[in-house]
């Protein structure tokens, strides 16, 4: 298999008055399997489609183990495209579907069975390949789709939502399945997704998009235990945010702040001046409910929602001081009941006020 | 999951209800357009059929009325001429609004106004539509004066009443209806497909000839088959911008002249029906053909 070294583009795309991406820039190295993560309409499915070639930049530059290749038609990139509505070909078989590049190759028969009947055993359907498309499930036709974009070793495999319109178990099966194959090939992919635990159990580089600008890329952990700003905490998870005003920071990164009577604790990664606004986060899980009484980073209220979950309940609590605070907890809870939650200082994070972008 | 266990699965059973069952309220529903059926169409195709087998001044059953007409060569030349008028008509229209329709798949600007043009000649009329020809492409029409002031001509061209005045007329009226078909046809084809063709290695005519063209040929057959028939019984437009009584005496104006003009309703009705057998025939062509493009595009690889 062709290996690539490395991928590298800034490209600008606009469509008449909006920007879609705005100078959205990256390297990827050979063998990373990179995610694109965002809510729809950040741009990510773009970006793919562009590094494709499949739709025009309207500015920058991508550039292929030293080569320019922006001008080049997808056809010529050499690049394995895996789509969201599988997009096999309804009038050939599974085995006209998976040999269909080879074909255009004019590889012998011979090599194209070989070739063929191999990928099917690797994304295992053997035996599949008089089938046709309309007759096998959503998992099997991706699982087609997928053999067919690698039958021709691509250099880069890039999949745009693949597991978006399969139910919920086929989607973790499916997860683990391009995980399998990610690993055996040693493929460089670019995996697209709206799904955070996609991006996190899938990926060596996570790259949080927003309205077209980069908010933060980064490993896996990092993403998820230290987001930059509020729209990547958002998007991983972290569901309670504190609009505070910083009072003190030591050497440590530790944090004292306060907003509507409130006083919390917690850390920074990044640099804080005591006078500061900032926005205190922690996640729903990381909230411990507790018999009321008094303490740091403790604060009493009374639960309002509880919502049962099956091995846990959510429950929203309304702090005396104001602020409703999400808390994830496998205890049983009834609303009404007033309690005290306690955000472990550890666990609690600061962030600037805004997101990269919005500076308005 | 294991697959083995998914390939033995069978297709579901799509009927909850026995094949054979009659609904009494559902043939009920049907009667009106079953009568409406018979009488209007099958009664007088079955007339015609035997009124072209029983000649007035013959007793019986007969084929005298087929053995006149193909016997008369003024008559079953008709045959030819009307072949030679609707085959290159058809192959024309289809093939113009065949690319055409393929180029705006996507949609393009101005659409709108485009496909508003193009569909006007539907409203018109064949009359009106008949006499914007005569007058546009006629010796003095500004077709040929503009084409002698620019120096490309010395003598007008004869466009009017003749072969290319019927191709002209039969081509306005069509193309809009054949045109609107397959765009919708194959604007209705995932455009995803094309994209993953395009990763796959397949340029823009590789897309066309492998992926589309086999997606596109159940409509392009239907496009076919329909301009195919409406040009095989081209009658006011090879009567008003023909010759009708020479190069382009068509086979429904042989039957017109028998049935109006010597008020032989019999020998009419066999000319009637020798011409559905020819458009009949025409179109088992065409499905022929369509299952062999199916083929060629595919080389195979969907059958091995």
């Amino acid at each position: 298999m062709s290996q690539l070294r490395s991928l590298r583009f800034r490209i600008t795309k606009r469509f008449g008055a909006k920007t879609v991406l705005r100078d959205f820039a990256l390297e990827v190295r050979g063998r990373q399997f990179v995610t694109f993560l965002g809510p729809s309409g950040c741009g990510k499915s773009t970006a793919l489609n562009i590094i494709a070639g499949l739709i025009p930049a309207t500015d920058g530059e991508i550039w292929v183990d030293g080569q320019r290749i922006d001008q080049q038609p997808p056809e010529k990139r050499g690049f394995g495209m895996v789509f969201q509505n599988y997009a096999l070909f309804p009038h050939l078989t599974v085995f006209g579907n998976v040999a269909f590049g080879l074909t255009l190759q004019r590889r012998p028969a011979a090599e194209i069975r070989e070739r063929v009947r191999a990928m099917l055993e690797l994304v295992q359907l053997p035996g599949f390949e008089q089938r046709y498309p309309g007759q096998l499930s959503g998992g099997q036709q991706q699982r087609v789709a997928i053999a067919r974009a690698l039958v021709l070793h691509p250099r880069l495999l890039l999949l745009d939502e693949p597991l978006s319109n399969l139910d919920a178990k086929l989607r973790l099966e499916m997860r683990a399945e391009i995980k399998r194959i990610h690993a055996r090939l040693g493929l460089t992919c670019i995996y697209v997704t709206h799904d955070q635990a996609e991006a996190l159990s899938l990926s060596d580089w996570v790259v949080v998009l927003k309205d077209g600008a980069l908010m933060q890329a980064g490993a896996p952990a990092e993403i998820h235990d230290r987001p930059t700003n509020v729209f990547v905490a958002d998007f991983t998870g972290f569901r309670n945010f504190f609009p505070v005003q910083v009072t003190t920071v030591d050497a440590d990164g530790r944090v004292d702040a306060t907003a509507n009577g409130l006083r919390i604790r917690g850390r920074s990664h990044h640099p804080l001046g005591a006078g500061a606004k900032a926005v205190a986060a922690i996640r729903p899980d990381d909230v411990q409910l507790v018999p009321p009484r008094a303490g740091a980073n403790t604060f009493t209220g009374k639960i309002e929602i509880v919502e049962y979950l099956g091995r846990e309940n959510e429950a929203a609590v309304t702090l005396e001081a104001g602020p409703r605070v999400w808390v994830r907890t496998p205890a049983r809870l009834a609303p009404g009941d007033t309690v005290a939650a306690v955000f472990p200082e550890e666990r609690v994070i600061f962030l600037p006020p805004t997101p990269p972008g919005d500076s308005a | 999951m294991s697959p083995r266990a998914v390939a033995s699965a069978r297709p579901k059973a799509r009927r909850l209800r026995e094949p054979h069952a009659l609904d009494a309220a559902a043939v009920a529903c049907l009667v009106p357009s079953l009568l409406y059926v018979l009488v209007m169409f099958v009664y007088p195709f079955l007339y015609g059929i035997y009124s072209s087998l029983r000649p007035p001044q013959r007793a019986g059953l007969t084929l005298a009325n087929y053995v006149a007409f193909f016997s008369d060569e003024w008559q079953y030349r008709t045959v030819w001429i009307t072949f030679g008028i609707a085959v290159p008509n058809t192959v024309i229209v289809v093939g113009v609004a065949l690319l055409l329709a393929y180029g705006m798949r996507r949609g393009i600007r101005f659409e709108r106004a485009i496909t508003t043009i193009l569909v006007l000649p539907i409203a018109l009329g064949v009359i009106l539509l008949a006499e914007g020809i005569l007058g546009f492409y006629g010796g003095r029409g500004w077709f040929n004066q503009m084409l002698l002031a620019a120096g490309i001509i010395n003598e007008p061209l004869t466009l009017t009443h003749n072969y290319i005045g019927v191709l002209l007329s039969l081509f306005m009226q069509q193309f809009p209806f054949c045109f609107l078909m397959l765009l919708g046809y194959i604007s209705g084809i995932d455009p995803g497909l094309e994209n993953s063709a395009r990763t796959l290695g397949a340029g823009p005519f590789t897309v066309f000839y492998r992926v589309m063209l086999p997606l596109m040929a159940p409509g392009i057959a239907i496009a076919f088959a329909l301009v195919f028939v409406m040009s095989f019984g081209v009658f006011p437009s090879a009567i008003l911008l023909g010759q009708p009584a020479g190069a382009t005496r068509t086979i429904a104006i042989a039957a017109y002249q028998q049935a109006f003009e010597r008020y032989d309703m019999s020998y009419a009705s066999a000319i009637a029906v020798v011409m559905g057998l020819f458009q009949l025939a025409g179109l088992v062509v065409i499905i022929l053909l369509r299952r062999r493009m199916v083929t060629a595009a595919t080389m195979g690889v969907g059958k091995r």
